[in-house]
């Protein structure tokens, strides 16, 4: 519970001209590549083609040639490696703006990809981390088809065979996998004979989307501003020089923190964007001769949501700080600090977007329970992101375990 | 925290050090949640003894002018808050001397206001109290009736003030009083008014839901108060108002903001938990404790981190969005963590401050009750949530 100060934390979240920039360049360019008018267009124009045929909805591919161009594929990864190495406080307000702007693009899964590769730090993830530099886009596929989200038993398995592994299979729940060039697969290692590897271990790969016997089920999903999908391995042979990671679980662990700062830091932009459009739409919309603004019922909920995304915001901004903090040191005490200050993100984040996907559709009234009115593209990403690797309860109950202490055995 | 230049790191040094060899023994009776509470002479002389010492170690006052009783710094006050916070010092008395009163003269006051007053403010020897609230004048502010009357150099006052904290130790008041009744904002005075001991003022107890007092009714019969000790123009009443009371709703920085029981609050639930017994298990392992206590965890960061943020400018959208919070999410969460500490110490939670059983010394029913004077004074948080929607959202005025 951060009862000591972590030691020489940097001033201002260490936040500063470099980081102002990037996020106030990525606001000017999505304020004008992608207002809400033109994302309606291009994710929400038919919701029969989408929610009964099973189109996956557009996307503005040119605009996120522009976002390579501009570096974003490689904002975190380091210089080293030909990124922009930017600092987790500079990428988590940019992707505020992501989010503030319902963006449909790979970058939240590049960037989450991204970090897993940093973590693993072999000679193998630093080809993925250059490749990524170079402009590919990445995606994580660790999930298992339960859904869980400690990645502990992957459903693909590997199995050692001459100088490498044959990779069986599925990964479900693969965020903008129809958008990724790259996909960092876990895979649990199965012996010759069909028992476990020691310790139930797990690899970590990385497979391009063209490889044969890779294969995309798609997911049909209400969020409209994103894709999703199974990603099905049929025997796919990667030899052992080209496994990333031979600790799939602890790298995945280690790049956790930052996986749920940046979907936190989407939440904050997306419900930010639905406080203002709620309170535009209280100032102008007026019922009893007064604009419903007037009214507390409508008043004091906003209120409350700004105080709900406030807090989100501060602690995504600590997250990020305490995660740009610990990869100079990286320590494990700086690791568990990174770890508890993202669950903290992730859960208030999650929750404020909870609250404000609510209020921005009951205090629209009838419009806002309609397809023309924007309301219900945010509320169906934040929806989707509330959920992304842990909603607000799943993350206090790991937080329980770390502020609290484990359930006692003790029983009186 | 936030880095510091060399100056305030010798400080904080000197802060922590001092705090450390100065620690006074504890009051022979234990002292209330807040100094809102203290009623006995005893605590008063204790708490302003102490009030002097840390004064008079330059840990209250940091930043005040040399002249006016202070030394001369800048953002020293909010170091010494800090230490005094981790050292659980003794509360400081006269935090409306120190949150309202003396950042208001030192924004209005004539040289010669700030000269006499602001130096018994900062050590305490003079304690202050606030005479804004009327019986039909709470969260209307305005709607004052107490008269102030020219008479020569002096007013004549008369009228009647409630919920007036302090006053039975008080020797000044701020004072709001009507000097017009054709305009409800600028027919209103600030005044500077004596009030221990002087000729037409009667300090009568009220008592609190928790049982105890604390706060007064104050009577004006024709008391006078003469005209230098009038803060600012006649008819800028309002104005001034609004001047402590944006010290008031953000007081943790200030002078005051230091010492009292600042246990974290979280850990505290966490010890009544893991020592609390309910159907045959700790309550700290109940789930829905479990996730109840987090999530205060979880705020208690994010307040911690608003107050950081709140000093990086590219990081907030309009200067007064986190300030203007933190009264609502401060109040707030002392009754929140209050409320479940009753609920967590169950059956107990009905036995009272006199009762040996009772958890941690009655401090949880007593806090729950108490927190609701943080919630209603200062201006209630229905006016406050109105006051984020209007002044930073921009919504319509609810009146
Ligand atoms: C412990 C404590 C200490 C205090 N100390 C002092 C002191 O030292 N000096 C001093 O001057 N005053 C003091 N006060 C008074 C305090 O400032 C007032 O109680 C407060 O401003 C509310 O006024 P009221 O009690 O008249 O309630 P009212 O204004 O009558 O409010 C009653 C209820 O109506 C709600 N309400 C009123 N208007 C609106 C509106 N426009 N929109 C929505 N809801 C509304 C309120 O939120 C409240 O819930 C203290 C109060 C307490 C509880």
């Amino acid at each position: 519970m951060n009862e000591n100060e972590i030691p020489e934390m940097p001033k201002d979240f260490g936040f500063g001209p470099d980081e102002e920039m990037l996020r106030d360049l990525a606001k000017k360019l999505l304020d004008q590549e992608m207002p809400i008018e033109k994302m309606r267009r291009l994710v929400a124009a038919d919701p029969a083609a989408t929610y009964e045929e099973g189109q996956r909805p557009g996307w503005d591919e040119a605009l996120w040639r522009q976002c390579i161009e501009l570096g974003w594929t490689g904002l975190a990864v380091p210089e080293s490696e030909g990124g922009a190495g930017f600092k987790m406080v500079g990428i988590a307000a940019l992707v505020e703006e992501v989010g503030g702007h319902a963006l449909a693009s790979p970058l939240l899964a590049t960037l989450n990809a991204t970090y897993v590769l940093r973590e693993a730090g072999t000679q193998q993830a630093r080809v993925g981390l250059r490749a990524i530099a170079d402009g590919a886009s990445a995606s994580l596929a660790i999930t298992n088809q339960r859904g869980a989200w400690d990645h502990a038993r992957p459903d693909i398995v590997a199995t050692p065979k001459d100088d490498g592994y044959v990779l069986r299979g599925s990964a479900y729940f693969v965020q903008d996998a129809f958008k990724s060039d790259l996909f960092v697969v876990q895979a649990r290692l199965e012996q010759e004979g069909g028992g476990e590897g020691q310790g139930g271990g797990s690899i970590l790969c990385v497979l391009r989307s063209g490889t044969s016997g890779l294969a995309l089920s798609q997911d049909h999903i209400h969020d409209l501003t994103r894709d999703q999908a199974t990603l099905v391995l049929d025997d796919v042979m990667v030899v052992a020089a080209n496994v990333v990671s031979t600790h799939g679980v602890e790298t995945l662990d280690r790049a956790w923190p930052a996986i749920l700062t940046t979907v936190a830091a989407d939440l904050c932009g997306s419900s930010e964007w639905q406080l203002q459009t709620t309170v535009e739409y209280a100032k102008t919309r007026k019922q009893f001769d007064r604009p419903i603004g007037f009214f507390q019922a409508v008043k004091h909920p906003l209120s409350n949501g700004m105080i709900a995304i406030d807090r989100a915001r501060s602690l995504v901004y600590h997250a990020a700080c305490c995660i740009d903090v610990n990869l100079e040191s990286g320590t494990d005490a700086g690791f568990e600090g990174a770890l508890q200050n993202a669950r903290m993100a992730k859960s208030a984040a999650s929750d404020a977007g909870r609250f404000m996907s609510d209020r921005s559709v009951q205090l629209h009234g009838g419009i806002g329970f309609t397809w023309e009115c924007d309301v219900h593209l945010y509320f169906k990403r934040s929806m989707h992101n509330q959920m992304l690797y842990g909603d607000a309860t799943h993350q206090r109950r790991a937080l329980a375990d770390m502020i609290i202490g484990k359930v006692s055995s003790d029983a009186g | 925290m936030t880095s510091m230049n060399q100056d305030q790191i010798e400080f904080q040094d000197y802060a922590r050090r001092w705090l450390e060899e100065n620690r006074p023994p504890a009051p022979r009776e234990r002292l209330p949640i807040t100094p809102l509470e203290i009623m006995s002479e005893a605590h008063r002389d204790y708490l302003q003894d102490w009030q002097g010492k840390v004064h008079g170690a330059g840990l209250v006052g940091a930043d005040y002018p040399v002249e006016y009783g202070g030394f001369g710094h800048d953002g020293f006050q909010r170091i010494a808050n800090q230490e005094m916070g981790r050292a659980r010092t003794p509360m400081l008395i006269n935090i409306v001397g120190l949150n309202m009163a003396g950042p208001t003269i030192l924004a209005h006051g004539t040289q010669e206001q700030k000269k006499s007053l602001i130096p018994g403010c900062l050590s305490g020897s003079e304690i202050w109290c606030q005479g804004f609230s009327e019986p039909g004048a709470g969260s209307d502010m305005a709607n004052q009736q107490t008269s102030a009357i020219p008479d020569g150099d002096n007013w004549i006052i008369n009228g009647h003030k409630v919920w007036t904290s302090l006053g039975h130790f008080a020797k000044w008041m701020i004072l709001i009083a009507r000097t017009s009744k054709h305009h409800k904002y600028d027919g209103l005075t600030y005044f500077l008014m004596p009030i221990a001991g002087h000729a037409g003022v009667t300090v009568r107890p009220l008592v609190k839901i928790t049982g105890e007092s604390g706060f007064n009714e104050v009577l004006f019969e024709d008391a006078i108060v003469p005209d230098n000790l009038r803060l600012d123009d006649v008819g800028k009443g309002w104005t001034v108002a609004m001047t402590t009371l944006t010290f008031e709703r953000g007081a943790a920085e200030s002078a005051g903001g230091g010492g009292g029981d600042s246990a974290h609050p979280v850990r505290r639930l966490v010890d009544l938990a893991k020592n609390t017994w309910r159907d045959g298990r700790r309550a700290s392992d109940d789930p829905v404790t479990r996730d109840a206590i987090v999530e205060r965890a979880i705020i208690a960061e994010g307040m911690r981190q608003n107050g950081r943020r709140a000093r990086v400018p590219a990081l907030c959208d309009h200067p007064m969005r986190l300030p203007l919070q933190q009264k609502v999410t401060g109040s707030e969460f002392v009754q929140d963590n209050a409320r479940l500490g009753v609920e967590i110490a169950g059956a107990h939670s009905t036995l009272y401050k006199l009762d040996e059983a009772a958890p941690d010394a009655g401090y949880w029913p007593l806090a729950y009750m108490n927190s609701y004077g943080h919630t209603i004074a200062a201006g209630t948080n229905e006016i406050q949530r109105n006051i984020l929607g209007e002044r930073v959202l921009g919504m319509p005025k609810s009146k």
